[in-house]
């Protein structure tokens, strides 16, 4: 279904390693990066090209919309309004006037061009400091036209890890769940997005109630539970092929599922008898095993990045804390000690963190900890929220949120909403129904 | 010296005011749920179905319980009975939470609370053969409220006829 990007990417000029512009990614940013995104330049018969192919009227203008469009929502970067830029985009991405665009207060300038060849989309960027009058970096790409969304988010990711010294994160998608209909009786749905809402796609009919899909952190594979048949099970699904399978051979309702790093085995939780224990399978050779074995509800677990360590909810105090034990069950630890109930423990990509939901005194939070549990600091608060997932670089979570019905039960909705770890910059994601349950994707190229 | 006490007084005055008023909010919502509650467990018939005469299909919890109250005890003895009577019959017991939990540890309480149901229907001489258990956590409210009435209604076991 989707498919494989072939992407050629050479660098143009080497990067030179001058201390030019930084933006400081580990405050909050209240002051974004003023920065102008020239659109593409395009040759009239380019321009023509992909017109017929993409339906798109100047596909220059429409890459750099998506490069405007994700500097912005990531609240480090302030794009300038074209209106107000004095270079024609041809000319800029030859040698940009420096003193234009420093008269309207663009410190960081993306000029480029967009090429029509051999049936491919060609397209070349420079990133400029214009302060300091130089090149920051320049690029270039080949792919087939139909990858032109990518090819702006491949453009946004490289322009914010050499002005951030981090990885990117836009090109990248985001698995949910689609909700529809009255709060008794939701229809859901599997659902999948490009980061910033294009490209949306539902993956099931909804004929049977899905919940919590979460992505392979090494391949395009989700691991979510679905009532097929009214048995709540934990499924594997292809998002390539559509294939599906049930994941182990469990005698009662299996759920909660994640991948391991590696992507190699999943981990969940098994119900009987109302005990829930954690399993996990190892998809190569089936092998099952048990990690925990304790009569509370042990569930929501969620290794580290290195695999060492799982870290996962449990309720053996007599209430909801988070937990961190060895991957073998050995070692466990309580680590959240603060007022309330605290769920969905996931350990950031980065690995310093975990990154949970708490419910005191009527309030959710979405908030994170230390992997000790020391250092708590709550993001957000609100009536109803949970299910943080970590961008692929632990730099934004993605949750989702409810609101609250009126006295005749209406005015119920479900939305995706994305904050910095910071605490700033929270925002909605525009999904076409309401929404739940989010799984970021990693990079989908590197 | 005088000037202290008259101040002292007044706050007195002022907290009986204080502690009164929040009384008379206290009694109101009491009575608005008046004799559908007891503690935060729903005793209500509201939503209740029967699945023969005086033989109710579900039974209640409270917050973040899977304990059986005395009313949830003998609605599973009724049932019991009920399933002795009808030998033929087996039944799915499905367990519900309320909306203020996250996802996975509801579906995990949902299932404890079936269980629950299960255990003291067994205790009763009901085969565990016959009893399926279903959690369906938050996923399936009967009450859309955000109100303690609704959560209380919601929070509950629901015995269903399999066949």
């Amino acid at each position: 279904m989707i498919k494989k990007i072939l992407i050629l990417l050479f660098i143009l000029i080497p990067i030179k390693a001058n201390a030019l512009i930084e933006v400081d990614i580990t405050r909050g940013n209240l002051n974004p990066l003023p920065l102008a995104v020239s659109p593409l330049s395009i040759d009239e018969e380019s321009r023509k090209g992909f017109e017929k192919i993409l339906k798109k009227e100047n596909i220059g203008s429409e890459i750099s919309n998506i490069v405007e469009n994700n500097l912005r929502t990531s609240g480090l970067f302030n794009p300038l309004d074209k209106k107000a830029f004095l270079q024609a985009p041809d000319i800029a991405n030859l040698k940009p006037r420096f003193e234009d665009w420093n008269l309207i207060k663009a410190q960081a300038l993306i000029t480029g061009k967009v090429n029509y060849i051999d049936d491919k989309l060609r397209v070349e960027f420079r990133l400029w400091d214009v302060l300091a009058a130089k090149e920051m970096m320049a690029l270039a790409f080949t792919t087939v036209p139909n990858n032109w969304r990518r090819v702006g988010h491949i453009i946004s990711d490289k322009v914010y890890e050499r002005l951030t010294g981090e990885k990117g994160y836009f090109d990248t998608r985001i698995i949910y769940v689609s909700e529809e209909g009255p709060k008794t009786q939701r229809i859901k749905k599997l659902a999948i997005m490009d980061q910033d809402g294009a490209n949306n796609k539902f993956l099931t009919l909804g004929n049977e109630l899905v919940l919590t899909p979460r992505f392979n952190p090494a391949s395009q594979m989700v691991t979510y539970l679905s009532y097929f048949k009214n048995m709540p099970r934990v499924y594997l699904l292809d998002i390539e092929t559509g294939t599906q399978e049930v994941v182990g051979d469990f005698p009662g309702m299996t759920f909660a599922p994640r991948f391991s790093p590696d992507g190699k085995k999943i981990i969940m939780s098994f119900a009987k008898d109302g005990k829930s224990d954690i399993y996990t399978m190892d998809l190569e050779n089936r092998i099952v095993e048990k990690i925990t074995n304790h009569p509370s509800i042990d569930t929501s677990p969620s290794y580290s990045p290195d695999g060492k360590y799982i870290t996962f909810n449990s309720d053996r105090s007599g209430y909801q804390q988070i937990y961190v034990m060895k991957n073998d069950g050995s070692d466990v630890k309580r680590i959240s000690f603060g007022n309330g109930l605290y769920g969905t423990p996931v350990w950031s990509p980065r690995g310093d963190l975990i990154a949970f939901t708490k419910l005191h005194k009527g309030k959710f939070y979405i908030g994170v900890m230390r992997t000790d549990g020391s250092g708590e600091r709550l993001l957000t608060e609100n009536y109803y929220q949970e299910a943080p997932s970590w961008s692929p670089n632990g730099r934004v979570l993605i949750f989702y949120r409810e609101t609250k019905t009126n006295s005749k039960g209406e005015g119920f909705s479900a939305k995706l909403w994305s904050i910095d770890l910071t605490g700033y910059n929270e925002r909605q994601i525009k999904t076409p129904t309401d929404a739940s349950d989010p799984s970021w994707s990693s990079l989908l190229s590197n | 010296m005088r000037l202290n006490k008259i101040l002292k007084n007044t706050l007195l005055v002022l907290t009986a005011c204080l502690v009164l008023s929040a009384c008379a909010t206290k009694k109101e919502v009491a009575t608005d749920i008046q004799g559908q509650m007891q503690g935060d467990v729903y005793t209500g018939t509201d939503t209740v179905e029967y699945l023969a005469d005086g033989v109710p299909d579900r039974v209640f919890f409270a917050t973040n319980e899977s304990i059986l109250t005395t009313a949830s005890r003998e609605t599973l003895r009724a049932q019991a009975a009920w399933l002795r009577k009808n030998p033929n019959i087996n039944v799915v017991l499905e367990g519900h939470a309320d909306e203020r939990g996250t996802r996975e540890y509801n579906l995990a309480l949902g299932e404890r609370r079936a269980n629950a149901a299960k255990d003291y229907l067994m205790t009763y001489g009901i085969s565990s053969d016959r009893i399926t258990v279903l959690s369906y956590g938050k996923e399936r409210p009967v009450d859309s409220g955000s109100n303690p009435l609704a959560w209380s209604k919601n929070r509950r076991s629901v015995t269903v006829k399999a066949n």
